[in-house]
């Protein structure tokens, strides 16, 4: 099975200090890769030159064999981004927000307000659709970003920290939703909760100094230590700390 | 195109959404009026025109168009959608594009909204409507020059008192190259930037606009202008919009 997401040995150095080192990882169809690592690890700086919003310093990555680089336009065309912290517009109103997104993806009439109401049937919006963005608590202003990543219906999908900030309920819906998505796209998503990834995913990646430490199912990572919390400490706290 | 639009709609609505547009427009409105009838002389010099009024816009657009153009892009990182809009699949040329046809198209608004005055001077006398239809145009131009600056200025910073602070500085300075003050200083001092001072200044090419003189030279210049802060605002986003 051909991969819709790939990592093709991508860094990133900000001056002296290398955030993504050398990175290079595939997510084929089906697959939910967990992306982990303590903060500052480089997962958010590999998801955004993912995105196509950090240029990287040297590599690549390919979204559908569409390269990021080179042909940004169409590769975003195939994503759904969530970015760290769901940033919206917040005098706008959810229903405007997510219409305005699924114009820029260049749909129109019926069509955009179909799409628009299929994300926000989805994600749970239809009661605050014609609140401004700005009066939401802060769960709903997370699907509110995850809507507008659903909208086109992407084949790839990257989700930085998607349930942040959400109540349990809540994190229960947006993961129920995720793998019920899972068999059709490449998810990558990012998260501090180690017992998500036990949940959803299928795969899990341990980055931390911008370099993948372990690249395994969660099970098998589990297996490793006497809890995933345990083998993850080990994989990434420097060794004199341990 | 479609993104642009769509990018510009978004934009020009937002404007509306806050109360920036109403405070914009009404400081204009109010500005230019009692400027035009006080200092202007509007009745007691006599003519059916509307010259004091054209003499006072660029400056009232030198204050107000950078306070449009501050949140233009430092805005889009505070809250960094800029992420969110540059994740989107549209060119950044797209993006930059959009904004600035937005503000463009606001002040086109605000400048309309003054036609209180075209109808009092028709009332008053016979002015000669094209002139006036091409100060009009003139102001607009000068508009949009000041807008594309303050735009790619707004791309420099997350700050909008410093987007606002250096927007007036580059502004005035294109604004004052042309006065007498300059030039003479210069001619006096420096002659061989008498020419340079006066070429790119922005006043003595709305000089002939005022005066109903539209000449190529003229929009070749302000399509310039323009055009290069667009492409230094698209240069400026695509280096500095991570940071």
């Amino acid at each position: 099975m051909s991969a819709l997401i790939e990592i093709d040995r991508l860094s990133k150095r900000f001056g002296a200090f290398t955030a993504v080192d050398d990175v290079s990882f595939r997510v084929a169809k089906g697959e939910v890769l967990g992306f982990l690592g303590p903060n500052g690890a480089g997962k958010s700086t590999t998801m955004k030159m993912l995105a196509g919003f950090v240029t990287p310093s040297s590599g690549t990555a390919r979204i559908c064999g569409e390269d990021v680089v080179d042909r940004p336009v169409t590769a975003k065309r195939h994503l759904g981004y969530l970015p760290e912290g769901a940033p919206t517009y917040p005098e706008m109103t959810v229903a405007a927000f997510l219409g305005f997104a699924a114009r820029v993806r260049g749909f129109r009439g019926s069509e955009a307000r179909d799409r628009v109401a299929h994300a926000m049937h989805l994600t749970t919006l239809e009661g605050v659709r014609l609140q401004p963005i700005e009066t939401l608590s802060k769960g709903f202003k997370r699907r509110v970003g995850l809507a507008q990543s659903l909208l086109h219906d992407p084949p790839v999908l990257v989700l930085d920290e998607p349930t942040d900030g959400l109540d349990p309920n809540q994190k229960h819906e947006v993961r129920k939703l995720i793998a019920q998505m899972a068999p059709e796209k490449a998810i990558i998503i990012s998260t501090h909760i180690l017992e998500e990834v036990s949940a959803i995913c299928t795969r899990a990646i341990v980055i931390a100094h911008g370099k993948i430490l372990a690249d395994a199912t969660p099970a098998e990572l589990a297996y490793r230590g006497p809890s995933l919390e345990a083998v993850f400490r080990d994989l990434t706290m420097p060794r004199e700390h341990v | 195109m479609g993104a642009t639009f769509t990018v510009a709609r978004r934009e020009l609505a937002g404007y509306f959404a806050t109360p920036v547009a109403y405070v914009f427009i009404v400081i204009f409105l109010v500005m230019s009026g009692a400027l035009t009838f006080t200092l202007g002389n509007f009745f007691t010099r006599g003519t059916a025109d509307l010259s004091p009024f054209f003499n006072f816009v660029p400056w009232l657009f030198l204050f107000l168009v950078p306070a449009l153009t501050m949140r233009l892009w430092a805005e889009e990182r505070r809250l960094g959608t800029i992420e969110l809009l540059l994740t989107l699949p549209l060119a950044q040329w797209q993006a930059v594009l959009g904004k600035f046809l937005a503000a463009w198209a606001f002040c086109a608004i605000a400048l309309v909204l003054t036609f209180p005055l075209v109808i009092t001077v028709n009332y008053l006398g016979n002015p000669d409507n094209g002139v006036i239809a091409a100060g009009y145009a003139g102001c607009l131009l000068v508009a949009g020059a000041f807008l594309a600056v303050g735009a790619a200025i707004s791309a420099l910073t997350k700050n909008q008192v410093i987007a606002f602070v250096l927007t007036v500085a580059v502004c005035f300075l294109f604004t004052a190259a042309g006065s007498p003050v300059v030039t003479e200083f210069l001619s006096v001092r420096l002659p061989v930037l008498v020419e340079i001072a006066r070429g790119i200044s922005i006043t003595e090419r709305l000089g002939g606009f005022s005066r109903g003189v539209v000449t190529l030279r003229d929009l070749v210049f302000f399509a310039s202008f323009i055009g290069f802060w667009l492409f230094a605002n698209a240069v400026v986003v695509d280096h500095r919009k991570a940071d």
